[in-house]
């Protein structure tokens, strides 16, 4: 059931407060979400002042100078740092992205930096994914067939086929649109959440993909799907710019026409 | 050792900015509860006119409060805001209507077109 407030053990305490330099001219106000699991301690918000004439232009530039030169512990994920693995989800002033690809010009002021909402935390700006994969899983994505495979060719695809794709294999599954999504929130254990419905969507449309039918079944659930009330707030927050509400429009729309014949 | 479940839920209404989207879909829902409510006054005001002409001048003087003035209109844009929000999403059941950039132009339409029509009724009536 939602529960609108933080539990006791989750709400946020006063950190510590990193300065800069007095020779820094150019600085920028940096809070950051901490939690150490090792700690009995509440999450706390810490304040690190960075000078922005020796920091990269990204987000995630800002996060690894305070790694680097301020606070070794600070701990959270990134690997490619060009929005290709998703790695770098958090939210950012209000709303979720991938550091690597924002830039600290885009805000205005001082810069919030928190886990992706609503996630049980394992360490500052890493959140447990568990969930999230194993709702992945569970919508097969992968293809399934029915027929023998060719005995000469791959499954082909035509070039008309394989764009009814565009907007959906760009997806990196970085759960910005899940966990900025509040049905997601109040009901993430059952119902899939965008990204994962928009990948189920993928293996609906894929014309090589004989398990419409039973993809369909799977989803006909008043959870897995229809907790969407399109809110819109996936659409508005998906760093690679995709549709996850209008897929699952799509999906909604598909299950109709089945019944419809 | 560090007890497993233990671990925070990170902030989530208590830092999310809401889209305008999302702010208008989270009033349609307080909408829809409101109107609700207040329909079940609308009986009841139903039911003091049919009470005779002594109950409904009782009722006129208690309608014409400032308060109740201000609810009723409350009531009617809230229908309207409602009824427009409820057409969006008619639309996007078709599938129609997810364009990136329209989002915010579909909403401020909303708001105008329930605030226009209001102020409407306001003149005729």
């Amino acid at each position: 059931m939602a529960e609108f407030t933080l539990p006791k053990n989750s709400t946020l305490i006063k950190g510590n407060t990193y300065k800069a330099s007095e020779a820094a001219t150019n600085v920028r106000r940096f809070e950051v979400y901490r939690w150490d699991p090792e700690t009995q301690e509440n999450p706390r918000i810490d304040i690190y002042e960075l000078d922005m004439d020796d920091c990269g232009p990204m987000v995630l530039d800002a996060i690894l100078k305070i790694k680097n030169d301020i606070d070794t512990s600070l701990t959270f994920r990134r690997s490619c740092r060009e929005g290709v693995c998703g790695s770098c989800a958090m939210n950012v002033n209000g709303k979720n992205t991938l550091v690597c690809t924002k830039a600290i010009d885009a805000y205005p002021d001082t810069i919030k930096i928190f886990p992706l909402p609503h996630m049980a935390v394992v360490k500052d700006l890493v959140p447990d994914m568990t969930h999230f994969y194993a709702q992945y899983a569970s919508i097969k994505p992968w293809i399934e067939t029915q027929t023998p495979a060719p005995s000469d060719t791959e499954r082909l695809q035509s070039k008309e086929d394989r764009e009814v794709l565009d907007g959906l294999y760009e997806c990196v599954l970085c759960a910005c649109c899940s966990t900025s999504c509040p049905s997601y929130w109040w009901n993430g254990e059952r119902y899939l959440g965008p990204a994962v419905l928009l990948q189920a969507y993928r293996w609906l449309v894929d014309s090589r993909d004989e398990n419409t039918g039973e993809r369909l079944d799977e989803l006909e659930d008043p959870f897995k799907l229809y907790r969407c009330h399109t809110i819109m707030n996936c659409t508005d927050t998906c760093p690679k710019g995709l549709n996850p509400a209008k897929a699952i429009a799509e999906t909604k729309k598909l299950l109709v026409q089945r019944k419809l014949g | 050792m560090v007890k497993k479940n233990s671990r925070p839920i990170s902030p989530h209404l208590q830092v999310y900015r809401l889209p305008l989207t999302g702010i208008i879909s989270i009033t349609h829902r307080m909408t829809g509860v409101m109107l609700s409510v207040g329909l079940i006054f609308f009986v009841y005001l139903l039911n003091v006119i049919l009470a005779g002409s002594g109950s409904y001048l009782a009722m006129q003087d208690f309608m014409n409060h400032g308060f109740f003035k201000f609810m009723y209109w409350g009531f009617i844009y809230a229908l309207l805001f409602h009824c427009c929000h409820g057409f969006r999403h008619l639309i996007w059941d078709t599938g129609k209507g997810f364009g990136r950039e329209t989002l915010n132009q579909f909403a401020m339409i909303e708001l105008l077109v329930s605030l226009m029509v209001t102020l409407i009724i306001f003149l005729f009536v």
